[in-house]
């Protein structure tokens, strides 16, 4: 089905789209039909800079399993920076 | 009959007065024809909505679908369109029923037209079929697995609300195509469906395939059923012949 479920963030930092870096403002998370993987269903991010327009976006479509994977990564990765660096 | 057909951009005055743009397919080898607005599905007006839009006109019907999504990305692609449209909330059901109403006027004012219009919608097109056949009179809809008609799953929008209630004010049949694996609407909703349109007097046709889940019509994507799919076209011209057909 169309989820249409959806949580949004504000976030900081940059990324890269189709026109290059551009600075990201908030993201979007949410779980139902990809454009492009070859799944049903998967985990959905839309970085974005909504100041920009509807293109200013980089977009990723990742299966439930490598969402929890990149999830866990993130927040080993984070774990592990010495103090002080990550706050 | 030659085939020939003619496909490509247009520009309809939607809901509020809204200039949006519209992809129209339409026979040029026959006079007479009926027409179909097409409502994409939620990853929205991409180039397989476009190929089924297409596929009416070839089986000699006008076809229109609006862009749901225009309003929130003019000009923008598909994918991006539909991003920020789910990041404002989706479409608004009061917004889809003007759009379809501008894309009834737009077919019915067609040369050759014979002034009967349907309406069939994938997933949230689905849903959004059965709502403008309620709200809007029509000569047939179809409802492709079309889920939060009957329930919605907890925690959806308030653009998900069931719609059932406004079954009584159904305008024409309604076709409903339905994959038996599917969890939203699970066989038991669209039974349920089934039993209060029964209940209300409304004529309507309801197919559940086996071997087949959510979106099974979608060749791009994994959850294609060719068998599934080649039954519900047939069901289709079947249905549209009869009530759309001169």
């Amino acid at each position: 089905m169309c989820t249409y479920l959806t949580e949004k963030i504000e976030i900081s930092g940059s990324g890269k789209g189709a026109s290059g870096w551009f600075a990201l403002r908030g993201a979007t998370v949410y779980f139902d039909h990809p454009v492009h993987a070859q799944a049903e269903h998967t985990l959905n991010i839309d970085f974005v800079d909504p100041g920009k327009g509807p293109s200013a976006r980089v977009a990723v479509e990742l299966t439930a399993e490598s969402a929890r994977a990149l999830a866990q990564a993130i927040e080993t990765t984070l774990a592990s920076v010495p103090a002080g660096l990550a706050e | 009959m030659t085939d020939a057909m003619a496909a490509g951009t247009v520009r309809i005055t939607g809901h509020g007065g809204d200039d949006i743009e519209a992809y129209l397919a339409q026979p040029l080898d026959r006079t007479g024809f009926g027409s179909v607005v097409v409502l994409h599905h939620m990853p929205g007006y991409d180039e397989p909505s476009k190929e089924i839009t297409r596929r009416f006109a070839s089986r000699g019907y006008a076809a229109l679908m609006p862009n749901l999504h225009y309003r929130d990305a003019p000009g923008a692609s598909p994918d991006d369109a539909a991003a920020a449209c789910r990041a404002s909330g989706g479409v608004p059901d009061d917004r889809l029923v003007g759009d379809v109403s501008a894309a009834v006027s737009y077919l019915k004012a067609l040369d050759s037209a014979n002034g009967k219009v349907g309406v069939i919608g994938y997933c949230s097109g689905g849903r959004q079929s059965f709502l403008a056949a309620c709200k809007l009179p029509l000569d047939a809809a179809v409802d492709c697995y079309g889920a939060a008609i009957v329930r919605a799953p907890e925690g959806l929008p308030v653009t998900m609300t069931p719609i059932v209630g406004l079954a009584g004010d159904l305008s024409c049949p309604l076709l409903g195509l339905f994959g038996e694996e599917d969890k939203y609407p699970a066989p038991e909703e669209t039974a349920e469906l089934s039993a209060e349109l029964t209940r209300l007097g409304k004529e309507h046709e309801f197919h559940t395939y086996p071997n087949a889940g959510h979106s099974f019509f979608s060749v791009n994507r994994p959850s294609y059923r060719p068998e599934a799919a080649s039954e519900g076209w047939e069901r289709i011209w079947e249905f549209y012949g009869r009530l759309l057909a001169s």
